[in-house]
């Protein structure tokens, strides 16, 4: 298992992997938001932590279909289902690998881009720990969308259409866990616990969903 | 350890593509399946892998030691496709095999470099997959059958696009894992170079699926 970590790291590193098409794609989008807007610094600061997180939203859903889709067109994917080890351990490494390069870089991306934002230390902080327990949802609930979608050749947007609306939840509770942080009287915890929560739970269902899928896909 | 198939049969659609087909294969058995294209030769062989659930009949092993469960977990798989990442050099993807799938009870795996050396091509596993060419990309696809051990192979036309010395050193492989006590079962259109094998002709089903073809 750790084996296929670090495979799949190593892939996403190499040339073609993508790892670093999600960070690119971020850092334009919000890049282009402060021309678009104009110059006016408390605006900004005050859609900030929104425009991050949705940035990194739709950031993370690009590449989510070559997730499996890349392992079913050289065979590897059959290799992985008649194994013993539990095809949902496999799943869930895979996902974990997917985070670690595509997701954790959004995670360090954003500071960066919250000065863009002119936002204080404070939002920036709460961003990137919002960040850093959401994004983990995306994966795992993009990981059933590319596995329904696996055998579709063009099947990107159609996975992207599949989990947008499982991923809004994320999304709400992320941005309104960063206003909590900055605006005083809205209490932080409550919000941060939930989004907690969907990541556990995600992290549970996500790979059982995906495994089901990827066996019934398998022809 | 023993192989057994009682009844088999597949559906691809509503297209019945092969109806009971029953065998057993002792250790060191080898079957060979022939037949025309279109004749379900790989249906069989992925029912056989577990990736395909057969219409009806069923697939056991006997004589073997309880903790194995479903068949295709002691199975390798060589399709059509070599299951390599072509950005990844042929020691990575060796290496990686041989760690994911580890050793089936009764055998171990040879070291990457000794499998490269197997198939004939011990200089060029620093090379990224996809620099190689279609056959050296096949005899590297047949070293990941020896990086990790296990007792049955299921080849689906192993020896395509090989020259006529890779022909030679597969059937070199394929003899010593039978003589280990292995079972293969290959889809082939070439002779394999085997010497007391065990036949199944597919003659797929023309008939039934004009039949069909009537009804609809």
């Amino acid at each position: 298992m750790i084996a296929l970590f670090f495979r799949d790291l190593k892939l996403s590193i190499r040339a073609g992997g993508g790892a670093m098409i999600g960070v690119l794609f971020f850092m334009t989008v919000v890049a282009v938001i402060p021309f678009g807007v104009g110059p006016d610094l408390n605006l900004l600061s005050r859609i900030g932590p929104a425009i991050l997180w949705i940035g990194a939203l739709l950031a993370s859903l690009l590449g989510l279909d070559r997730l499996f889709q890349a392992e079913r067109d050289d065979g590897s994917l059959d290799l992985m289902l008649m194994q013993e080890t539990p095809l949902l351990l496999t799943v869930f490494v895979k996902c974990a690998a997917h985070w670690a390069a595509t997701g954790l870089p959004l995670v360090f991306a954003s500071p960066l881009l919250g000065l863009f934002m002119n936002m204080s230390e404070l939002a920036i902080g709460a961003t990137m720990m919002t960040l850093l327990i959401g994004t983990p949802a995306i994966t795992f609930i993009g990981a059933v969308g590319a596995a329904v979608a696996v055998s579709l050749p063009r099947g990107g947007l159609l996975v992207s259409i599949l989990i947008l609306p499982l991923a809004i939840p994320v999304l709400i509770f992320g941005v309104s866990a960063v206003y909590a942080a900055i605006e005083d009287p809205a209490p932080f915890l409550p919000p941060l616990m939930i989004l907690t929560a969907i990541t556990l739970f995600f992290a549970v269902i996500g790979p059982v969903a995906a495994a089901a899928a990827l066996r019934h896909a398998s022809d | 350890m023993r192989l057994m198939a009682e009844g088999l049969s597949a559906k691809r659609g509503e297209d019945l593509i092969f109806n009971d087909i029953s065998f057993v294969l002792d250790a060191s058995d080898a079957l060979v399946v022939t037949g025309p294209n279109g004749s379900g030769k790989s249906t069989l062989l992925r029912v056989l892998a577990g990736l395909l659930h057969p219409e009806s009949g069923y697939l056991k092993l006997e004589n073997c030691p309880p903790e194995i469960g479903r068949p295709s977990e002691v199975s390798h798989y060589l399709g059509h496709r070599n299951a390599m990442k072509r950005e990844l050099t042929v020691a990575e993807n060796l290496s990686f095999w041989q760690r994911f799938m580890g050793d089936s009870p009764g055998g171990t795996g040879v070291a990457p470099a000794e499998a490269v050396a197997a198939v004939g091509l011990p200089d060029i596993a620093h090379l990224p997959f996809g620099y190689l060419s279609a056959g050296q990309q096949r005899r590297m696809a047949m070293a990941k059958l020896i990086v990790a051990y296990r007792p049955i192979w299921i080849l689906d036309e192993p020896t395509a696009a090989l020259d006529a010395g890779a022909d030679r050193l597969f059937a070199d492989l394929v003899k010593a894992h039978l003589g280990r006590g292995g079972i293969v079962i290959a889809a082939t259109h070439q002779p394999l170079g085997l010497d007391r094998t065990k036949d199944l002709q597919m003659t797929g089903f023309e008939h039934l699926a004009g039949d069909h073809w009537h009804d609809a």
